[in-house]
């Protein structure tokens, strides 16, 4: 094995968290900085030849393939695991910003009381469920609140506020956690599917405010001074790279200040398999270039920001703390995973007038958090946590994925003239029933760890997931569907359309989740797996500290989403963006003076 | 399968309403010499086929052309050129599985883990050429119905069926949706740079610009991933 010059710091993965964290690193110090990335460099300048729906909405061209690396899932640990052989319930990215040049935008907030949800949940209920894995984040709202805030400008969000240091403002969402400034930006156009949705919230006697969104309204220069136009609603959007650069993304926010400094580079086609450790200090990682060369990188400090089941892997694969045992709740390592809760009601409406749907965003539409949190839900629901619900927005609009949303059975096959007419005709005419995202709580069931069959191109294990719906997200799923079907309800009213229930806008009617629900591995949810490697105060209970740095090796830190003990009903991009600064803040404050465990 | 790379076997389409670029991209030639320029309604478009033998592609065409016939809705898949999106797809990447991860072991699985079997596109096809017959293109239209109820929930029919939208919807550079046919009958206008000026302009009536491909908007040729390296 070769072994090459030594950094001071190598991060793996050049994705959101560690360019955040290489730029932070590479204007704030003279460190050398190197960040390993698997796969291609990315120009922002070719994104324009990208909106094409068969390389990109099906083909996922940003993503990773399955092919070069994978998970494996079973619903039990009971069962063997089966490898996910064709991306279905989400979608890692790859190349050069990684997943953060494919999102679809959506930038919310968690609420306050979600960094100590534990406390929170201990402090309403009395007790937690016997296999709850809940756990509080090491810090709170006041200490992260001007993260977040970082977070926001450095992408120029979109939307109006509800709380500014107390003072309540209808019109945002009121529910929220008191927030230090209004928006960078304002929020984006309506469409039409939008006004429908905000007036029959409206009549409900719910809030909706605008779905605070990355694909920004407006033109907007950040505080790094990076520029950036406002978006042209194109309609592709979440799975395409934004053509003009509307969306932030770590190739036009962080790659033009990365590129100003010599003290940091970038080295694309290098795939990251051990840390390499010993006496609880990282000594750096070895990884194979795109020859298939193996390589040995030293590093005085050691950054994991891959994608969430690529960091918890890389853990378990370098032998980095006790795995997870969920018979006899030991060990830390692949504890607390946890996906979204993801539903919408179970019908849709039929519109005599066109939508004009591809004219749009995946941010766009109107957000309802009257029932996020624990607001609005009552004990006979059944559920510690709700979620919010949506409309308004048009993310899947495009031609291929949108033909054939009609009512299921309303042609006698689902090919030939019938069923083309018929599709033709109900083409841009349809809303499907109003969505759900909700928070996903940590079980003792749900974990990682590593396949004992399945391996990837070099022959090492992939990460397995045992995850599957909880009795309490049965709930919330049941809780959920009622509620998203007074939404639309009110929404075929207020449009005039002719409402048909059962069986949604499907291509695949036959998974259309039966009760009780499984997790389906087939079907999109969210991009947003998280946990794994969990941070917290205590390292008998947590893999991080709360600055995102090992317990155990202080010079090895983790970045993202799988340091989150739970999920929220909020999309994770601005919380993982702040948690980034704060642990930027911490390393080069505190580490780089005295490069010993912080806490 | 061994490839036979001197095999020269054609399909042609309709050349109605086909650009000069498309021509160029699916390195066609017109039939019909006395329109020198541009296509008329007569002219022909004679395409090399990358996978398909041209016996093979006029059997997928007949069973596409009844999943997506031309009827008062609109074109159906000949017109649109739909066997030429699936040709191609077939002989790149996709059709030898380069999206997937294909290690054994095999094994048999619920439907939340999705395609589990070793088989990649091309070798469903093959398969589906047996289901189908050499006898289908002579069937009539309700016998072919017949046959294709008859295989309609094999992985064959339902990825035919899907590769049958796409060739119907797909951006012109992939082969299919051949003079934006399919775009067309369902009023969706393309690739824009913008419709910001647009989009709240428009609520409750059709909006309903021309279409543009990909190619027309940004004026320069866009190769598609199924021309990548297998």
């Amino acid at each position: 094995m070769k072994t090459l010059k030594s950094v001071d710091v190598v991060i793996v993965g050049g994705g959101w968290t560690g360019l955040l964290m290489a730029k932070e690193l590479a204007t704030r110090t003279s460190l050398e900085i190197l960040a390993l990335e698997r796969g291609p460099s990315r120009k922002p300048s070719d994104y324009i030849d990208g909106m094409d729906e068969v390389d990109y909405g099906i083909h996922n061209k940003m993503m990773q393939s399955p092919a070069v690396l994978t998970v494996t899932h079973r619903f039990s640990g009971r069962e063997t695991a089966v490898p996910i052989r064709q991306y279905g319930s989400f979608k890692p990215g790859t190349g050069t910003g990684g997943a953060g040049e494919h999102g679809g935008g959506n930038a919310d907030r968690y609420l306050p009381e979600f960094f100590t949800l534990r406390s929170h949940l201990l402090e309403k209920h009395g007790k937690l469920p016997e296999d709850s894995l809940v756990a509080d984040w090491g810090f709170n709202w006041d200490d992260i609140e001007n993260d977040l805030w970082r977070a926001e400008q450095l992408m120029g969000i979109s939307g109006k506020a509800g709380n500014i240091r107390g003072k309540i403002i209808e019109g945002g969402n009121v529910y929220e956690g008191w927030r230090s400034h209004e928006f960078p930006t304002p929020p984006p156009k309506k469409n039409w599917a939008g006004v429908m949705f905000f007036k029959a919230a409206t009549e409900l006697g719910l809030k909706p405010y605008p779905q605070p969104s990355a694909n920004i309204s407006t033109d907007y220069t950040n505080p790094d001074g990076i520029s950036r136009p406002g978006c042209a609603y194109c309609g592709y959007c979440s799975g395409y790279a934004c053509m003009i650069g509307a969306r932030p993304q770590p190739t036009n926010v962080l790659m033009p200040i990365l590129r100003r400094h010599s003290n940091f580079k970038i080295r694309n086609g290098a795939a990251v398999r051990r840390v390499v450790h010993k006496d609880g200090r990282a000594i750096g990682v070895t990884y194979v270039d795109e020859q298939g060369e193996e390589i040995m990188q030293p590093a005085s400090i050691v950054i994991l920001s891959a994608w969430t089941t690529h960091n918890v892997r890389l853990l378990l694969l370098s032998k980095i703390g006790e795995p997870y045992d969920p018979a006899t709740n030991k060990g830390l390592v692949g504890k607390n995973l946890t996906h979204q809760v993801i539903t919408s009601a179970k019908a849709m409406i039929m519109l005599d007038e066109p939508i004009n749907s591809f004219m749009n965003n995946s941010g766009l539409g109107f957000r309802i958090s009257d029932y996020d949190g624990s607001f609005g839900i009552r004990p006979s629901d059944g559920i510690l946590r709700g979620g919010c619900f949506s409309g308004g927005s048009q993310s899947a609009a495009l031609p291929i994925g949108s033909f054939g949303r009609i009512p299921p059975g309303a042609t006698p096959r689902n090919w030939g003239s019938k069923w083309k007419t018929e599709s033709a005709r109900l083409f841009d005419h349809v809303i499907g029933g109003c969505g759900f995202r909700g928070d996903h709580l940590p079980w003792r069931q749900n974990h990682m760890d590593l396949d004992p069959t399945y391996t990837d191109i070099f022959g090492d294990p992939l990460l397995r997931m045992t995850l599957d719906w909880t009795d309490h997200e049965q709930k919330q799923f049941d809780f959920a569907e009622r509620v998203a079907m007074q939404l639309t309800e009110s929404l075929a009213r207020v449009s005039g359309g002719k409402l048909h229930k059962q069986g949604g806008p499907s291509r695949q009617p036959q998974l259309a989740s039966p009760a009780p629900r499984r997790y389906n591995a087939s079907s999109y949810n969210t991009t947003h797996i998280q946990g794994g490697a969990i941070m917290g105060s205590s390292p008998g209970a947590s893999v991080l500290n709360p600055w995102m740095q090992h317990w155990q090796i202080p010079n090895l830190w983790m970045l993202g989403s799988c340091g989150f003990p739970e999920n929220s009903s909020g999309n994770p991009t601005t919380t993982i963006l702040g948690v980034t600064y704060r642990a930027a803040d911490a390393l080069i404050e505190k580490y780089l003076k005295h490069p010993a465990a912080l806490a | 399968m061994k490839e036979n790379i001197s095999r020269r076997d054609f399909i042609t389409v309709p050349a109605k309403g086909v650009s000069a670029a498309v021509i160029a991209a699916l390195g066609a030639s017109l039939i019909e010499p006395q329109t020198a320029q541009a296509a008329t309604p007569e002219t022909y478009l004679k395409v090399p086929l990358r996978f398909f033998t041209a016996k093979q592609a006029a059997l997928i065409e007949a069973a596409c052309e009844r999943i997506m016939p031309a009827d008062e809705s609109g074109p159906g898949a000949k017109d649109a050129g739909v066997v030429i999106y699936i040709d191609r797809q077939l002989a790149g990447p996709y059709g030898h599985d380069k999206y997937r991860y294909t290690k054994p072991p095999f094994v048999q699985s619920v439907p939340e883990h999705g395609y589990q079997g070793k088989e990649n596109p091309r070798e469903i096809y093959q398969a589906g050429f047996a289901m189908l017959g050499d006898g289908f293109v002579s069937l009539t239209p309700e016998q072919q119905d017949a046959k294709l109820e008859s295989i309609e929930h094999s992985m064959f029919f339902q990825m035919l069926r899907t590769h049958t939208i796409e060739g119907m919807f797909c951006d012109p550079l992939h082969g299919g949706n051949i003079g934006m046919a399919g775009w067309k009958m369902i009023g969706f206008p393309g690739p824009s740079m913008t419709w910001r000026n647009e989009i709240d302009k428009h609520y409750g009536e059709a909006f309903r610009p021309p279409p543009k491909s990909l190619v027309q908007l940004v004026g320069h040729p866009v190769k598609g991933m199924e021309d990548e390296p297998v």
